[in-house]
């Protein structure tokens, strides 16, 4: 499928304001204005945009703790999730929920995911829906190298075979989990053998490539949109920082950092698209930009906002005690 | 002795167990660290950072790294307990034992009573507990209620870094499954800690304030509240003692009923929704064995019949504040 200007334009879009979002999250937990904590999405942005692309708001995606990327990439509010990382009022979850668990029905975001995987088994249940009622839209379970030795993976990644479910499974395998290589703690050659072992097509992708990625999922897709079941990717990437904000990553050496910095998806789409001559730098100097000043007016608008009203703390639920 | 921090009173406690007996292994997902990456191993030592080092002195076969799969890691602990090692195993949040609950309250703690007494099951499952690190309602929760309900388990609520090392190492030496809630909050404590290795029974409460005129019976982090809001009321002329049961199974009634025949007024304060709840419990125990001795309603505070917010200010006023604590200790020294 030949993406049109427009259509790059939004995959950069997509990509940069995961970049500068998170090199934000980044920066603001530095400074104290974000509790808790963050994991953020750096070096994996062609991963959720490539994923997210042709997906549409009546598709589903079930993510990780990690989730600020595939957020943006299912066309979540900027201005709302950082309200929500921030916990202050008018966040996506009104500040219930914060970095971990953002969540947007209306744009199929079945909501970030502290529980390493919790997304999978739900995913297969989203993909059920569509298949019942014969949407023909599917549901992506985004997960990490990590998540794919849980349980609930297993289980998730067997049942939607056995439903038939239009299940997709992204497992972005960026190397760690937390602070333990994927090279220890996956026992099999790869997890795309593992996932096609439950008798499911799997492909590995390089994912730093958003072309790549795109085109894998344009597979597995037509694969869920004509009801045939699931499917699996292994998207490999890296994670450019720490597990989460503050991992002073020991356990990995600068040589390796800098060799991950160097496959850079963002610099690697720009180069592609200015030198095929489908966007000139123009182009994209307009689009970061822009991009610039949204995220700048999203931490603004959040760092200003007032918390949550404290009358909040019991609704949401059906009883009080 | 010496002062030190809770956390290095678990990780002594760890080591020195270790040390003396070589059957007690360290199980979990990052307690060495680094595994298979390109730079150091075995520097990280959990994510608190309570098996710091034990990587470097104990090797890989006694500090065991695994994947991101809890159920296989309680059943994997309970199974070398069974035959004969004595696994120490962490789940990282109390929070995951969701997906790994089968293998404690089906598995482990069935064993002894299930094989008719020929099974013994000496485990720990280390875990951190409690709300007030912005966390969000996936890595907050206090869920001893949950365990204090199976037969079967033991489980035990250190308050202060004394207390954590003396009742990590009787949990190490018990032959039963304990559950070992370990409270974020109480992670940078310092206190008087001995040097050498001692033990703290289970079942035998810490009077940790005396008084006349008011109980206070507190679990895990929220002692400290409890003692700080007893510290408030002293101004005033009022005097609180302040129980710290220690384990909530085995659990010292007797401390508690003595305290509340010689007070005649009960506060209980739990982190936890109030429903089910250690609140609950104690209450019930008072009401059945010590009823003659109460001068008022027994007061309780908990945290609301909800998850844990995310906000700050939300999370504040869902957790017992003092406060709150002071509200509810007013009411019942008010009630004639
Ligand atoms: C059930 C469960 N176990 C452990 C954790 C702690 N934890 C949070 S993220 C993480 C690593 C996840 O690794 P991976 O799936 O590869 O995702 P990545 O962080 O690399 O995006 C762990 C162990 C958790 N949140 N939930
Ligand atoms: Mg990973």
């Amino acid at each position: 499928m030949q993406l049109s200007r427009d259509d790059l334009k939004r995959a950069y879009r997509g990509m940069f304001t995961i970049r500068v979002f998170e090199e934000r999250v980044n920066k603001e937990f530095a400074l104290g204005n974000i509790p808790g904590f963050a994991h953020v999405y750096l070096g994996q942005e062609a991963s959720g945009v490539g994923v997210c692309f042709d997906l549409t708001d009546e598709d589903y995606i079930g993510s990780t703790h990690r989730g600020h990327g595939h957020c943006i990439a299912k066309g979540c509010d900027v201005r709302g999730m950082m309200l929500e990382i921030m916990g202050k009022e008018g966040g996506l979850c009104g500040g219930k929920g914060g970095s971990m668990h953002i969540a947007d029905m209306s744009k199929g975001m079945l909501g970030a995911n502290a529980i390493v995987g919790g997304s999978p088994p739900i995913a297969v249940g989203a993909a059920l829906t569509q298949k019942l009622r014969k949407t023909g839209k599917v549901a992506v379970a985004f997960s990490g190298d990590g998540a794919s030795n849980q349980g609930t993976t297993f289980e998730a990644l067997n049942m939607a075979v056995v439903l038939g479910a239009p299940a997709i499974f992204a497992f972005e395998n960026n190397g760690y989990g937390e602070h333990t290589a994927a090279s220890y703690a996956v026992g099999a050659p790869s997890i795309a053998e593992r996932a096609k072992s439950f008798g499911m097509p799997a492909e590995v992708v390089d994912g730093s490539d958003f072309f790549a990625v795109r085109e894998a999922m344009g597979r597995a897709l037509e694969r869920g949109r004509a009801g045939e079941g699931p499917y699996a990717l292994e998207i490999v990437c890296s994670r450019f920082l720490g597990h989460f904000v503050g991992d002073p990553q020991a356990y990995r050496l600068p040589e390796e950092l800098a060799k991950a910095r160097a496959n850079d998806p963002i610099p690697r789409f720009r180069a592609r698209v200015t030198e095929a001559q489908l966007l000139d730098d123009a182009d994209l100097d307009a689009i970061e930009r822009d991009i610039h000043a949204e995220v700048e007016a999203a931490v603004q608008l959040a760092v200003a906002a007032p918390r949550p009203n404290i009358n909040t703390l019991e609704t949401d639920v059906y009883l009080r005690y | 002795m010496s002062k030190k921090t809770y956390s290095q009173a678990i990780n002594e406690a760890l080591r020195q167990e270790m040390r003396r007996d070589p059957n007690v292994i360290i199980i979990g997902e990052d307690v060495a660290g680094g595994h298979g990456a390109s730079g150091e191993t075995g520097g990280v030592g959990g994510v608190f950072g309570l098996t710091k080092s034990l990587y470097t002195e104990f090797g890989p076969e006694r500090v065991l790294d695994t994947p991101i799969s809890e159920s296989a890691i309680i059943g994997a602990a309970s199974g070398a307990a069974v035959t004969g090692l004595r696994p120490v195993a962490e789940i990282m949040f109390v929070d995951f034992v969701g997906v790994c609950f089968d293998q404690i309250y089906n598995q482990a703690a069935k064993f002894r009573y299930m094989f008719g007494g020929k099974a013994k099951t000496p485990m720990v499952i280390r875990t951190a507990i409690g709300a007030g690190l912005r966390a969000g309602a996936q890595h907050s929760q206090t869920l001893h209620p949950l365990f204090t309900m199976v037969p079967g388990l033991k489980v035990v609520m250190p308050a202060n870094p004394y207390d954590a090392k003396g009742l990590l190492i009787s949990a190490i030496r018990d032959d039963d499954p304990v559950i070992f809630m370990e409270s974020k909050l109480l992670y940078g404590m310092e206190g008087e800690v001995p040097d050498e290795a001692y033990r703290v029974p289970f079942g035998e409460a810490n009077i940790a304030r005396e008084g006349k005129d008011l109980t206070f019976v507190a679990f895990g982090a929220m002692v400290q509240r409890a003692l700080a809001v007893a510290q408030t009321l002293a101004g005033e002329g009022i005097s609180v003692e302040v129980i710290d049961p220690r384990t909530t199974s085995p659990l010292d009634e007797e401390a508690i009923l003595d305290s509340v025949a010689k007070t005649g007024r009960l506060v209980v304060i739990d982190e936890s929704p109030p429903r089910c709840s250690l609140a609950g419990d104690i209450s019930s125990l008072v009401a059945e064995k010590g009823f003659r001795s109460l001068k008022a309603p027994i007061g309780k505070v908990t945290c609301p019949h909800t998850p844990v917010p995310f906000a700050p200010n939300l999370e504040d006023e869902f957790m017992p504040n003092p406060r709150r604590i002071e509200e509810a200790a007013r009411a019942v020294l008010a009630y004639r």
